[in-house]
């Protein structure tokens, strides 16, 4: 995935904002616990699959005090590391947000 | 507890969130179980407009842990309504059943959503035990069929097992019917008084002689010596120490939107149809007199040995009559544990000849009361 892709939460877990941090755990995988600090929780909020990663950068550099090229490659970093616990699903492409619990209910 | 999970404990303490919360959708149930301590009739249970507005809130709040627990949860028909809900809104969901209304597609369903856990309540292996507890014929099948259909599709299932006197020599096979299922299982001696008072259940407790074997189970506690090993000096860091989360990053929510510090502090501490939630969490006299509470104060337990290692819970002291006072269940293991007779045990003494057996220490090689 290059600066143009995107990035999703998954529907696959749970997760919060606590103060400045945001806690993720996987649901497929509840051993892992997963906290991430102000600039990567800000990444995380604004991975909803419609924001290209190079605007979330940007974002990154309007609100601390880093280089664009070393947020851009920060954020992408983040994202495949992310990816590969399975907390964020990546594409080259923007990814739909429907809603991925919908089912027939009971 | 993970390094990690501790840090977010103290993170949520230090910021006022409540990190965990049960919410009781129902106290109906299916089942009669012998030890209950909730009224099944339904008193008027919030909507599910009401229940989706409350997570809604709990999510603003910053709940992570969010438990779903009755009464029996599907005894709602709006129940995987509810849970979806708690999923969009990316709650860490853990439920609380007896399973009995789960078949295949229930479990898929369970599944779809995601949740962190299942806790199933299992008595005995043996029919006749369980059935009997639950007087409900057929329900250990029902249950244990239940936890098959969830393993199949792969989801966490955590056995719960009450020990009581009806039950209390058949936990080892219990276990071993967990290991069997690949699931897990949790022990828990300890039978509570009604929510309305009533502690008459507390005569189905195992005795003394029981808990005191239980403690001395090795596939249970580890390291049984280090386990029972003499408490340590009563320092200021635990004299400043709080009791439990109750109150302080956790709190329970009844079906009818009362408040309490916990499932287990049954103190009145406001009601979500008629205050916001945060409002409650924030401003309670009720839970903010429940935070105030250190180890330093508490009535007898801080002179008391055995204070270090305790595991005082102060909603069972409230039920005995002062949320600041001893709880003698919590001192009666702490005597199966350290061989100390609590202060509380020990002022109690002359009353409780035949209900703690203080004198037949060490008990090791009592008989098991069936």
């Amino acid at each position: 995935m290059n600066q143009n892709g995107y990035a999703r939460r998954s529907s696959r877990v749970a997760a919060r904002r606590l103060g400045d941090e945001v806690v993720i755990m996987s649901i497929e995988n509840t051993a892992f616990l997963f906290s991430l600090n102000r600039v990567a929780a800000l990444i995380w909020e604004a991975a909803d699959g419609m924001t290209s990663i190079e605007e979330i950068s940007a974002r990154i550099c309007s609100r601390f005090d880093v280089a664009p090229k070393a947020a851009l490659e920060d954020a992408l970093d983040l994202v495949k590391r992310l990816a590969k616990h399975g907390i964020l699903q990546m594409s080259d492409t923007p990814i739909s947000a429907a809603n991925d619990f919908v089912q027939e209910s009971r | 507890m993970s390094s990690l999970l501790q840090e977010m404990n103290a993170n949520a303490l230090k910021l006022g969130i409540p990190l965990g919360v049960q919410l009781d959708l129902t106290y109906r149930c299916n089942e009669r179980c012998i030890h209950c301590y909730l009224d099944h009739d339904d008193q008027g249970e919030m909507t599910t407009t009401e229940i989706k507005d409350l997570l809604d809130q709990l999510a603003n709040a910053g709940v992570f842990f969010l438990t779903l627990s009755g009464g029996e949860i599907l005894m709602r028909r709006d129940f995987f309504e509810i849970l979806e809900h708690a999923r969009v809104l990316a709650f860490c969901v853990k439920l609380k059943t007896n399973a009995v209304l789960i078949h295949e597609k229930e479990a898929e369903r369970i599944q779809a959503l995601g949740v962190e856990s299942i806790q199933v309540s299992i008595y005995s292996h043996r029919h006749e035990v369980h059935d009997a507890i639950t007087k409900m014929p057929g329900s250990l099948r029902r249950s244990l069929d239940a936890i098959r259909f969830l393993r199949t599709k792969g989801l966490r299932v955590i056995i719960a097992n009450v020990l009581m006197l009806k039950n209390i020599q058949d936990y080892p096979s219990v276990r071993a019917l967990a290991e069997e299922l690949g699931v897990e299982v949790t022990i828990d001696p300890t039978i509570t008084p009604k929510m309305d008072g009533d502690r008459s259940l507390l005569d189905l407790n195992i005795d003394q002689a029981a808990l005191s074997r239980v403690f001395h189970d090795q596939d249970l506690v580890g390291d049984v010596e280090g386990f029972h090993s003499p408490p340590s000096t009563i320092d200021d860091a635990t004299l400043d120490s709080l009791p439990c989360s109750a109150g302080h990053t956790a709190c329970y929510v009844s079906p009818y939107g009362d408040v309490y510090p916990c499932v287990q502090f049954p103190l009145p501490s406001g009601n979500v149809r008629r205050t916001k939630f945060l409002d409650i969490w924030h401003h309670s006299p009720q839970l903010n007199e429940v935070r105030s509470i250190s180890a330093r104060e508490l009535t007898g337990c801080s002179k008391c040995l055995n204070l270090k290692s305790c595991t005082r819970c102060p909603g069972l002291a409230y039920m005995e009559g002062n949320m600041r006072g001893p709880s003698t269940q919590d001192c009666e293991k702490s005597l199966a544990r350290t061989g100390i007779p609590s202060t509380n045990l020990l002022s109690k003494k002359p009353t409780l000849a035949g209900l703690v057996q203080i004198g037949r220490l060490p008990i090791l090689q009592s008989p098991v009361t069936a």
